[in-house]
């Protein structure tokens, strides 16, 4: 029950040699500007209400009926600790395909909006700073430097592949 | 030949393990003494084709068991040798065997040598005991040995198409002579893309039997005289080698003509064979497959069809919604059109449905053998009683159904069915009865094991719960209360615990595993008369009757089937005890109210009992009452998994999509009342 035509194989970055380009989907939460591999990237789509999971972790706001595939929606903002916003008609979801020690699955992740398509060089992927024990940073792939920002390259497999697995042991939590 | 042949063994295994289990039940049919002469065919047949593919893919092993155990199946065959219940057990060993050698190979596992060998031996031995002759002659001529018969070796040149010949036709002539016996040599046979359709690639061997003039032979080649390689010698006493001799062609197919006729079919696979270049023979399921006109479709493609008029489905109800919103003449006709749009879209879902169902004689095909094996152990005389068979269900259903029904009729067979002598002096015949029956029930299906046996004691069931710590010693229960007490973890009341049951896993799980599949089990027993257990399953998974209830803005679907009744509550209906509990009377029982809005977390429209409405539903034998806001509607819902994004949530057992796009959980009952009392108990 995976979306009508998945592409045949799901790249991560790093895989390829590294003076490779390829293309990332960059959006912004706030301030900040984040990208993912377009690869990834199943459908962009607007807002629109989702339905609830019980005991599910707070940042998994329920879930959307994704052309007949259930696909549960992940706010991204409450994933990374940012201050939380109100969704608007510009608040979009991306969904993504993120591959999981449980297989391949379908997420929607709610981000303010979506900028732009650019191609950067694998070569000037930085390593993600040592930010010390208490901020996570194994779900960023990386930093690009853009135009005088910088792009977060994020690891989705890591940043909500676990949600799935997680859910288990949320809801002995919950109970 | 550069053929990559692994792609191959996939359709290899699974043929053959379906021919094994039509050689398993056609064992059994087999009447010892007289046996069919068809039925002996069907079974030689199976061997000799798994043992035609397996030297296809150079799988030794099993055509060296094959190899003897076609031998001694000739035999039979022949009528040399008489079915006796040791050679029926004998070959049923074999099936076994030849099962594992099978997963073995398949699993790339090694194969215990042992016990194949063994029974080897032991095959061996059952054909040289028959009356003496010693030599192990598969494809000896039968008829006449002394009148000897004919071995051909027609090796045509490319160029024999060409000239008008037709080696089938040349065959089937030959058939008509005496029995014959055809290996088709396809070592020449080139590469897909270098084939050249109009040549001819292949080579035979073909053995008649019986007394034929060699004249006679000469004639039926007469026109290929010059395009071909003819030799026919007469088969001697060298005829022995002749099986040895038709494997060692290299990637032989054979094809084997079991009678004059009915050789017909056996042309047809030849004709194929060199058509389609294929190697592979042509098995007898596949034959008997096509012959019923199916096809071999796999189970994703169904699933995923399903998937597609489930959409459609949606889509058509999405659209009734917003027809009524249509005013004016056009939209008059609008809805009609809408209205056959839903009777189409109904009769397909149904008509997809159905490609999914599949007839339950393929659980209940496994226990003829079962219950013989097992009643031979426990010194029991058992008839096996098959009623229903053709009774289609979801094939879902139908997988997850076949070791509750192993685990009843073991316990029937174990427990309820007595000796033959107990039954003798009760006055009943000598031989119990174990009967599996299956039949529709209104929306339902309904799978009955029952026997003529002892039936349920009572004593001993509430000896043995008391002793367990069941039941306090002084509780009295009503037969219907004690019969439950044997779906309880931890009971059992064998006496002595035996290898097929006993262990006290077993009624629990039995029923655990039904209600998973959606459906009860329930008991009926008379002492001294035996038992029945009456088992009844949805028609499938894919699709639920469901109610609709509201809580807050969400939308839930309980299943139809476990709800008992709705009812408002009247303020001084409802009991609290200690601070959290609250209880209601229903029909002489006080049952819990679970409030849905707490245990999901929504903020619903009123937290007044008497304000919102509450649904008294069933699950696991526990009645509760769940507090919504309202109900909404019924409907069928098409059944989504959570678990294919996500992942399972405790007290949910799936979603679907509603009318409106929207999305709405489906409720497990069990599930919710677990959870409810793991939450108590915090």
């Amino acid at each position: 029950m995976t979306a009508a035509t998945p592409p045949p194989t799901v790249p991560s970055f790093g895989e390829a040699a590294a003076s490779a380009t390829r293309q990332v989907l960059t959006f912004v939460l706030g301030e900040e500007t984040y990208g993912v591999d377009i690869l990834r990237v199943q459908e962009i789509r607007g807002w629109s209400a989702v339905t609830k999971i019980p005991q599910a972790p707070a940042h998994v706001l329920g879930v959307l009926n994704l052309r007949g595939s259930i696909v549960p929606i992940v706010d991204l903002r409450m994933r990374l600790a940012l201050e939380r916003a109100e969704y608007t008609s510009v608040t979009v979801i991306i969904v993504l395909s993120v591959v999981s020690a449980a297989g391949r699955r379908d997420f929607g992740v709610v981000v303010d909006g979506v900028s732009d398509v650019v191609d950067i060089n694998e070569a000037d992927v930085r390593p993600p700073p040592e930010l010390g024990a208490s901020t996570a940073t194994d779900f960023i792939r990386g930093l690009v430097p853009i135009s005088e920002r910088m792009l977060v390259l994020l690891d989705i497999d890591r940043l909500i592949g676990g949600d799935a697995e997680s859910v288990g042991t949320a809801q002995g939590v919950a109970a | 030949m550069s053929l990559d042949l692994t792609q191959f063994h996939a359709a290899f295994f699974e043929e053959s393990f379906e021919a094994l289990d039509t050689m398993e039940a056609a064992l059994l049919e087999l009447d010892l003494g007289a046996p069919d002469a068809e039925t002996v065919n069907d079974i030689f047949r199976v061997a000799h084709s798994i043992k035609g593919g397996s030297a296809t893919f150079g799988f030794s092993d099993i055509v060296s068991f094959t190899h003897s155990l076609e031998t001694l199946l000739d035999e039979l065959r022949g009528g040399r040798l008489a079915v006796s219940a040791e050679i029926s057990d004998l070959l049923l060993k074999s099936v076994d065997v030849l099962r594992e050698m099978l997963h073995a190979v398949q699993g790339k596992l090694p194969i215990d040598a042992q016990r194949v060998a063994d029974l080897q031996f032991d095959l061996e031995l059952a054909i040289a005991r028959q009356g003496g002759r010693s030599q192990p002659s598969a494809d000896e001529a039968p008829a006449a040995p002394q009148a000897g018969g004919w071995r051909i070796r027609f090796y045509p040149y490319r160029e024999l198409f060409a000239r008008g010949n037709d080696p089938v036709r040349m065959l089937r002539e030959l058939a008509t002579l005496g029995p014959i016996e055809v290996a088709v040599d396809a070592a020449q046979l080139p590469a897909l893309k270098e084939l050249d359709p109009q040549a001819c690639h292949l080579g035979w061997t073909i053995e008649v039997g019986g007394a034929v003039a060699e004249e006679a032979i000469r004639e039926v080649f007469d026109w290929a005289t010059g395009e071909c390689d003819l030799s026919i010698e007469r088969l001697g006493a060298g005829a022995a080698d002749a099986g040895a001799a038709a494997e060692s062609v290299g990637r032989a197919a054979e094809i084997v003509a079991p009678a004059p006729p009915s050789a017909v079919p056996v042309f047809e696979a030849a004709e194929s064979a060199q058509t389609q270049a294929a190697t592979r023979e042509a098995p007898a399921a596949s034959a008997e497959v096509a012959a019923t006109g199916s096809i071999r479709v796999s189970v994703e493609k169904i699933d995923e069809l399903m998937n597609t008029v489930g959409e459609l489905v949606i889509t058509q109800a999405m659209l009734s919604q917003l027809s009524r919103a249509l005013e004016g003449p056009a939209a008059e006709q609008f809805r009609s059109g809408l209205a056959q749009l839903e009777r189409n879209v109904r009769e397909l879902q149904e008509s997809v449905m159905r490609v999914r169902m599949l007839p339950i004689s393929f659980i209940f095909s496994r226990f003829p053998r079962m219950v013989r094996d097992l009643a031979q152990r426990l010194g029991k005389q058992i008839e096996l009683k098959l009623t229903g068979e053709h009774t289609e269900l979801d094939k879902t259903v139908l997988e997850k159904i076949g070791d509750p029904l192993v685990h009843l009729v073991r316990n029937s067979m174990d427990h309820g069915i007595e000796t033959p002598e107990v039954r003798a002096a009760a006055g009943k015949p000598r031989a119990g009865t174990v009967h599996l029956d299956a039949c529709h029930r209104g929306g339902n299906i309904a799978v009955e094991v029952s026997d003529d046996g002892a039936g349920l004691d009572r004593g001993r069931i509430l000896a043995k719960a008391r002793e367990r710590g069941l039941i306090g010693p002084t509780d009295s229960l009503s037969d219907e209360q004690v019969h439950e007490l044997i779906f309880l973890p931890g009971f059992s009341t064998a006496e002595q615990t035996t290898d097929l049951s006993g262990r006290g896993v077993g009624m629990d799980v039995v029923r655990r595993n039904i209600k998973e599949l959606g459906g009860t089990i329930e008991v009926r027993t008379e002492r001294g008369r035996g038992s029945r257990f009456i088992i009844t399953l949805p028609l499938t998974l894919a699709i639920v009757d469901g109610q609709s209830v509201a809580v807050g803005t969400e939308t839930y679907i309980v299943p139809l089937t476990s709800i008992i009744e709705s009812l408002q509550l009247k303020p001084e209906q409802v009991n609290r005890f200690g601070g959290r509990g609250e209880l209601f009377a229903f029909r002489g029982q006080y049952l819990p109210v679970i409030r849905l809005h707490e245990i999901f977390g929504v903020e619903p429209r009123t937290r007044e009992l008497h304000q919102g409405l509450v649904v008294v539903v069933e699950g696991e034998g526990r009645r509760v009452g769940l507090f919504v806001d309202d109900l909404l509607g019924q409907q069928q819902v098409v059944i989504k998994s959570l678990e294919t994004n996500y992942g399972h949530v405790e007290g949910v057992s799936g979603a679907t999509i509603l009318g409106d796009g929207s999305v709405a959980l489906i409720l497990d009952l069990p599930g919710l009342i677990r959870l409810t009392s793991l939450r108590a108990a915090a």
